[in-house]
């Protein structure tokens, strides 16, 4: 629903990267999505090749890595992919467990053409 | 071939503004919560119930949006205090310039709490940070027990959970243990308060809220 203002925000960026690196010519970008991001990976691959069709951006590939939910146990210390929202520490059974991964949405990297 | 790291959040400029928005309510002690939900969970009737209870001398403003119409401010406005609408115009979710451009003639100096009654939509406000001490998701009982499973990003995002319309629920197959049992599991640590326009869980709400107005006053850090 909003991952069209999130792609605009992306290229908004790389506009502004591009300019940093004097015109350099991009070829992809990856960008890290965690599963708590309240984005959906294909309607924002759909509203990226809508945004960049006839503008410079249109070579332009994109990658998306997906980045799961992690959880730390504070009691053990030990570190867990949540599956199925089961959050209570698999190794000791402490309940509360603070979440470490799975909130991303950034740009994680560009590659340029030389 | 040569690679550029890049290591920026997406929303930049929406977290830049919502950084500077918060500076600003921390330096006037603003209390900002973030109210979301579903469309008809009852936001706007909390707040009129809210509005209600809240002592006159209290100084609040609210800030509501939805994509057209300024029926809710019209509803909230007869409380007495500052409301404002916010019409997005089709946009699914308030974002953090809307709340600098909608607060730019409020002096902050005058207001204790700021309520922002956000988009009716569990997915897209999620992403957007608008300078708030918390967000708090609603979920009434006439939606289903599975939707903290469903929707995991703003519960896991809220400090407290609002279960709404619980007058209903002996006429509604519902069952509020799962729900929480369900919002706890994605939330270890969210809080829960059941609510109902009829009286239910209003003290306890108020409660909630004056006690995160006096840490503000204080000077306390409130969470995010």
């Amino acid at each position: 629903m909003h991952e069209l203002s999130i792609v605009s925000s992306v290229i908004d960026q790389l506009d502004e990267l591009k300019k940093q690196h004097n015109g350099a010519r991009f070829t992809r970008v990856g960008l890290r999505v965690g599963e708590l991001a309240g984005v959906d990976v294909d309607c924002l691959r759909f509203g990226f090749e809508c945004v960049i069709k006839d503008t410079v951006w249109e070579q332009l590939a994109l990658e998306i890595e997906e980045v799961p939910r992690r959880q730390r146990c504070p009691a053990c210390n030990a570190e867990f992919r949540a599956e199925n929202w089961a959050t209570a520490c698999p190794q000791c059974g402490e309940e509360a467990t603070v979440l470490i991964a799975g909130e991303e949405l950034q740009i994680a990297y560009v590659e340029v053409d030389e | 071939m040569s690679q550029i790291v890049v290591e920026k959040k997406v929303l930049n400029e929406n977290q830049k503004i919502a950084a500077e928005l918060r500076e600003k309510f921390r330096e006037h002690r603003v209390l900002v919560v973030n109210i979301i939900s579903s469309p008809g969970s009852g936001k706007t009737t909390l707040l009129e119930r809210t509005l209600e209870r809240l002592d006159k001398s209290k100084r609040v403003a609210v800030l509501t949006g939805d994509l057209q119409t300024e029926n809710d401010a019209r509803r909230l406005a007869q409380w007495g205090f500052p409301v404002k609408q916010i019409i997005t115009g089709g946009t699914c979710h308030l974002d953090a310039k809307m709340i600098e451009k909608h607060l730019a003639d409020w002096p902050l100096e005058k207001i204790d709490l700021l309520i922002i009654e956000n988009v009716g939509n569990l997915v897209c406000p999620t992403s957007y940070d608008l300078g708030e001490h918390c967000k708090i998701v609603m979920l009434s009982v006439t939606e289903g027990e599975d939707k903290p499973l469903k929707y995991p990003s703003i519960f896991v995002k809220s400090e407290l959970m609002l279960l709404s319309k619980v007058d209903l629920l002996p006429y509604v197959p519902f069952d509020a243990e799962l729900a929480k049992q369900n919002a706890r599991s994605v939330h270890p640590g969210i809080e829960i308060i059941e609510t109902s326009c009829k009286g239910q869980g209003l003290d306890a709400w108020m409660k909630w809220l004056e006690a995160k107005l006096a840490a503000v006053k204080a000077g306390e850090a409130v969470s995010a």
